[in-house]
């Protein structure tokens, strides 16, 4: 169990190191800290979304060891010590991931608020999953919901993004 | 949305844990993936003042084969590891499609097949088809541990016979007679949505002849529910067409369901008769799927 120092109202403050995008950051949580709210207002990494905050919409998708999780869901203290990748770990050097490229391309978001999460869905499908049918694309992003595009673009874009890499 | 002040531990071991929930009674709440306890918590259906997470147990994780016993599940296992275990999709891929039809790919990450059990919901994908395979779940408490009948281990909607010190910590489908099962999930849309209906069948063929049967009920009443009826109708028939359509009938027939947000209690009701037909079929003719 990590580290902790109690506060003037008695509350736990627990030490926690988590890398996130490949970067180590040490910092003090409360036990009822969620994951998503740690990166936005703790390390001010905002491009993971909250919507629903319920697990529904796929808004706050990030990989947690590679995997892709509703970061809404998870609580920070069970992320100490783990690896957390977001949006803004896509990118290396300025150059976009090849989903990103595509979903450019493709003009397959509208307003953006889903993208961030689509991202990640399809990032995680295509670690593991290089030449995915049109049916496994859908089902990867089945946990985003997308409240402009009807999805149409964004499969395209995910499939397009398969045969360029 | 932010969650409550609650403290929280994070136990080594099942026994530690145990004696936490001892401890702390009832202000306390195990917590695997958090799924399902975490967004009550944002809804202000729970406040717990003590969590006791046993998501990282590595003694909850394991899914194995041991020769003279069975399949053994750990509780701590997700949705996603069920769906993707070489040990279910070689012996019983029924087990593992019926996780894949759950949820969405990030809620499987997290979701366990512990938490989905001892939830109790009867909406709940796993239960159905467990116990269709005759699986018992291993209860540990601060006082001692106890196998029961997975079937027997629901109570009522969100309830189950669990002790507050106790947690499920594996489950395991023997070996047995079976020769075909799966699971059918009804719901309104094809992902994401909880069963309107969900039919469990496993049979036990013998040259055409069906010699035992299963037929398990989800979403139709307060606990998961086996068709009795059915089953006993089943047993010493020559499988076919007509005798699956007449087994759904009498399934359909026992069941009570309710009226709620996503269908009336009739559309339910024949809904088990539609389900129960295409599951035997399926489970007679392709094995376990
Ligand atoms: C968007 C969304 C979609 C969903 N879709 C589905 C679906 O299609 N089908 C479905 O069946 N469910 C669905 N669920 C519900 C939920 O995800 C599952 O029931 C999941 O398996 C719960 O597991 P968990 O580990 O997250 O449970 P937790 O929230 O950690 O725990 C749930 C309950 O079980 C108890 N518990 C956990 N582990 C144990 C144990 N080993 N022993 C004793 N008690 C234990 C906890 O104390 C708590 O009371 C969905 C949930 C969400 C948020
Ligand atoms: S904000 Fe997390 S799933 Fe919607
Ligand atoms: S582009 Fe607006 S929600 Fe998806």
């Amino acid at each position: 169990m990590a580290n902790f120092v109690v506060d003037k109202n008695g509350i736990k403050r627990y030490l926690v190191t988590i890398k996130v995008n490949g970067n180590e950051y040490t910092k003090m949580v409360k036990a009822n800290s969620l994951l998503v709210n740690f990166l936005r207002e703790d390390l001010d990494i905002t491009g993971t979304k909250k919507a629903c905050e319920q697990g529904d919409c796929g808004a706050c998708t990030v990989l947690l060891d590679g995997k892709p999780v509703n970061s809404c869901m998870v609580l920070t203290l069970s992320v100490d010590g783990r690896e957390v990748t977001t949006v803004e770990g896509l990118a290396s050097n300025a150059k976009l991931d090849i989903i990103q490229e595509k979903f450019i391309e493709h003009s397959a978001p509208q307003c953006g608020f889903c993208a961030p999460g689509i991202l990640m869905a399809a990032k995680a499908l295509l670690m593991n999953n290089p030449h995915p049918t049109e049916l496994e694309v859908r089902e990867a992003i089945a946990g985003n919901l997308c409240r402009c595009t009807g999805y149409v673009h964004y499969v395209e874009a995910i499939l397009d993004a398969a045969d360029s890499q | 949305m932010y969650l409550p002040d609650f403290e929280y531990f994070n136990p080594d071991s099942v026994e530690e844990a145990c004696q936490l929930l001892l401890k702390y009674g009832s202000k306390a709440k195990a917590i695997a993936g958090g799924t399902d306890v975490l967004v009550k918590m944002k809804k202000e259906l729970l406040a717990p003042e003590v969590i006791v997470g046993i998501g990282q147990l590595s003694q909850l994780k394991k899914i194995e084969y041991v020769p003279g016993k069975g399949v053994v599940i750990g509780s701590g296992v997700t949705h996603n590891e069920v769906q993707n275990s070489k040990v279910l999709q070689e012996k019983y891929l029924s087990v593992s499609e019926a996780a894949h039809q759950m949820a969405n790919n990030q809620v499987r990450n997290l979701g366990t097949i512990g938490g989905n059990i001892s939830n109790a919901v009867p909406s709940a994908d796993m239960p159905p088809i467990l116990i269709a395979l005759d699986t018992t779940a291993k209860i540990v408490g601060a006082k001692g541990e106890r196998t029961l009948p997975l079937e027997d281990v629901f109570a009522g909607p969100n309830e189950t016979v669990l002790e507050h010190d106790e947690l499920i910590t594996e489950f395991v489908i023997p070996d047995g007679s079976f020769t075909g099962s799966t699971y059918m999930k009804f719901g309104l849309r094809a992902s994401g949505a909880l069963a309107v209906v969900g039919v469990a069948a496993s049979v036990q063929m013998e040259d055409g002849v069906i010699k035992d049967a299963r037929i398990v009920l989800g979403a139709v009443s307060p606990v998961p529910v086996r068709a009795k009826k059915a089953e006993d109708f089943l047993k010493g028939k020559p499988a076919g067409e007509e005798i699956f359509a007449e087994a759904g009938v009498i399934a359909s027939g026992e069941c009570k369901p309710i009226s709620d947000i996503r269908a009336s209690a009739e559309y339910r009701k024949d809904m088990v008769r539609v389900f129960t037909k295409r599951a035997l079929n399926k489970a007679a003719n392709e094995g376990h799927v």
